[in-house]
């Protein structure tokens, strides 16, 4: 059996990849200054703002694309992509936002109706270049929380932004990170005052719908000393058979004693099993722990896009600080991701874990590559990681490639890996006991993520599961 | 009408390119125990897995009429909702699977099947918690990751513990005292026994005779070369005690 039955459960359809038909302002691909300044324009950015993109797109036109990620792709056009689309409408208020997006959402299990919505949970809609909708402000806005998109933060916290943007990831740090200063159109920026507990989940679902269009985001979180905040981000896009491009940034700085859980399902349109479309998601995405005793936790769980190439990282700076990432990633079909973390250890006593499961079925190639660098002065710091690998049929492909660069003889470093295939025995074992072929295949593959699942926020952890179901739905017959 | 819950008839299966079962002729008598005995390679285990439709095994010809329907195209799921259970001589480690989501999994899909209502968290973990200690288990194996890291002791009493919570009519103890100390062999025979109702059947697949020590059969069915060469009463494990396989000849 297997061999067959295992492809069609795991080339699950991408049931949200409808188009929102809806009116956009959309600028003719291509970059240039002068996009950057129709860009900045747009957003009625100050000055300030203007100059360090145009600094950022200098520093892109001299560095080159890099090509050591374990994927292949053809070569990307940047003068084909456009990279503004708005919505025509500007929405000020809900009753505003246009009917087709709010449905869009709804499809997409997200209202934007506050009462609608899932009890505590504040989100901020971006569509293509622009935030739509943000909620609970008000609410949040008691607590001295600030959450509102990018764009808004610049005109109106313009100290808070200038001093934190570019902070952790600066605009040169790599070919896409300079491409999204230069460019970036919308994002999230939370600031959670100190000693302030965020009172409820924040998220951002991020939804590209125009063609050809790119997507630049760019999120940044400040928790002050002694706060904690826990934020998620989702995303997709409609099924379309040209590839389009997404490079997000994603800047977290956490104080003294404050913490960020910061989780994502990333869901973007795959492609097809030919490779045919899907997202390229090229994303750097840094944390700081600035202060002492600070902490970071990133939870991910990838099953969309063409190709992933992100390493969501911590720099565990402040003494006694921990850093944590938890990730799962799958690819099926003829999707490639290369994906991993860096935990930069500077800080006495600093911790870092890192647990990361990749799942590969089809023609599906995962890859992790993690860095764990401890500086020498990072005395006592302790790292443990584990990476499994999980392969469904004989198509796919997993691939390891854990760093390692310590220069401190008093720290402690442990790393274990495993590869394993869902073998005809266990599934065989499941079915006697009269379990359904598919039912089986997701039970083994839940436990086989179970401790990545357990850090999610519980609602996400049951989107997550469902949605690695329908992954991978069909593989089984 | 007969009084068999399974009748084989002309069965001839395979492994790869290799013939196994060469023409198995089989009735089992619902509500009693059975035990097939025969030297290694016989094809004892082949009969067991292609009763269960195990993905090593094809049936090339003949046929399998259990409760009266042929099985031999069924799914292995369909045939374990029918009431078969085969209890493993390795069950597979399942890693991340905890014993108790997957026991109630299994026990909720027939229940389905058989238009009963599912049992929540707690009427199931009631049930079980009382049979694990029955069968000497720790309670905390339910709590543990499927087979994984169990001796091979726990495993067979694991396996009891299934079969238990779900209530089979035709139970395949696939060399369930191999690897057994004496303590766990008693435990997992006492759970066998307290399963016989006179409508359950049993059947056994051994090459020693220890368990039948524990367990009391009613039929001996001997296999050799791919077919059973002889049917007698318990007094048969008796007598190839004493003089082997090689005496006996195709009846």
């Amino acid at each position: 059996m297997a061999q067959e039955e295992l492809n069609k459960a795991v080339s699950g359809e991408y049931e949200i990849g409808f188009e929102i038909d809806i009116e956009a302002d959309t600028v003719p691909p291509g970059l240039s200054e002068d996009v950057i300044r129709f860009i900045s324009a747009k957003k009625e950015e100050p000055s300030w703002m203007l100059d360090l993109r145009l600094q950022a797109y200098k520093k892109w036109q001299t560095m080159q694309e890099p090509h050591w990620g374990h994927v292949t792709y053809e070569p990307i056009d940047y003068q084909s992509i456009s990279y503004f689309s708005a919505p025509k409408q500007a929405p000020s208020s809900l009753d505003e936002v246009d009917p087709k997006i709010l449905d869009a959402y709804k499809k997409l299990g997200i209202p934007l109706e506050e009462q609608n919505q899932l009890q505590g949970i504040a989100v901020d809609a971006v569509v293509d270049s622009v935030s739509v909708k943000t909620t609970y402000t008000d609410e949040l806005q008691k607590h001295g929380i600030i959450f509102c998109s990018i764009s808004e933060a610049i005109r109106d916290y313009p100290e808070l932004v200038q001093k934190y943007m570019f902070s952790v990831v600066p605009m040169n740090d790599n070919f896409y990170a300079a491409l999204n200063s230069a460019v970036f159109t919308d994002g999230t920026f939370v600031y959670i005052p100190k000693g302030v507990r965020c009172p409820m989940e924040l998220s951002t679902y991020f939804r590209i719908n125009a063609l050809n269009t790119g997507q630049f985001e760019r999120t940044l979180i400040v928790a002050d000393e002694g706060s904690f905040v826990s934020y998620n981000e989702g995303c997709s896009a409609p099924t379309r058979d040209e590839n389009q491009l997404h490079a997000a940034v994603v800047e977290l700085v956490v104080m003294k004693d404050a913490q960020i859980k910061y989780s994502t399902i990333q869901n973007w349109y795959p492609g097809d099993e030919n490779g045919k479309g899907g997202i390229y998601n090229f994303v750097t995405k840094r944390a700081l722990c600035k202060g002492e005793n600070s902490k970071i936790s990133w939870a991910q769980v990838e099953t969309g896009s063409a190709i992933t190439w992100k390493y969501p990282s911590c720099i565990l700076q402040g003494d006694n600080s921990t850093g944590e990432f938890y990730s799962v990633a799958v690819t099926t079909l003829a999707q490639q991701a290369d994906t991993g973390t860096k935990m930069i250890h500077l800080g006495k006593n600093t911790n870092s874990t890192i647990i990361s499961k990749g799942i590969s079925a089809m023609k599906g190639q995962n890859t992790y590559r993690g860095l764990v660098k401890i500086a020498g002065k990072a005395s006592n710091a302790r790292n443990y990681s584990e990476c499994d690998s999980l392969l469904i049929g004989d198509k796919c492909g997993a691939h390891t490639f854990p760093y390692l660069e310590n220069k401190n003889a008093r720290a402690q470093v442990e790393h274990e890996a495993t590869t394993t295939k869902i073998s005809d025995e266990q599934l065989f074992y499941l079915r006697q006991r009269g379990i359904s072929e598919e039912d089986a295949v997701n039970m083994i593959v839940h436990g086989f993520c179970k401790e990545v699942f357990n850090k999610l926020p519980m609602e996400y952890a049951v989107e997550a599961k469902a949605l690695l179901n329908l992954t991978l739905e069909g593989s089984v017959g | 009408m007969s009084n068999n819950i399974m009748d084989i008839q002309d069965l001839h299966a395979k492994i790869g390119e290799k013939e196994i079962l060469k023409g198995l002729n089989l009735s089992l008598e619902a509500g009693k125990v059975h035990v097939i005995m025969g030297p290694n390679g016989a094809g004892k285990s082949t009969l067991s897995k292609a009763i269960v439709g195990h993905y090593d095994i094809e049936v090339t010809k003949g046929n399998i009429r259990y409760k009266d329907k042929d099985i031999v195209s069924m799914e292995p799921e369909e045939r374990a909702l029918e009431g078969i259970f085969m209890s493993f001589q390795n069950p597979v480690e399942v890693p991340g699977v905890n014993n108790a989501y997957f026991l109630r999994t299994a026990v909720n899909a027939k229940r389905k099947f058989q238009g009963l209502e599912e049992l929540n968290a707690a009427e199931f973990l009631r049930a079980a918690k009382k049979l694990v200690v029955e069968l000497g288990m720790k309670p905390e194996m339910l709590n543990r990751s499927l087979n994984q890291g169990f001796s091979g002791g726990e495993k067979k009493r694991n396996e009891t513990l299934q079969m238990m919570m779900l209530e089979p009519d035709f139970i395949i103890l696939d060399e369930i005292d191999s690897g057994l100390d004496i303590d766990a062999l008693r435990a997992v025979s006492e759970g066998i026994n307290r399963m016989k109702d006179g409508k359950r059947t049993f059947l056994i697949i051994t090459h020693y005779s220890r368990i039948l020590d524990y367990i009391a059969p009613d039929y001996v069915h001997v296999l050799k070369d791919g077919k059973i060469i002889k049917t007698a009463g318990s007094e048969l494990v008796a007598e190839l005690e004493e003089t082997g396989y090689g005496a006996l000849e195709e009846s």
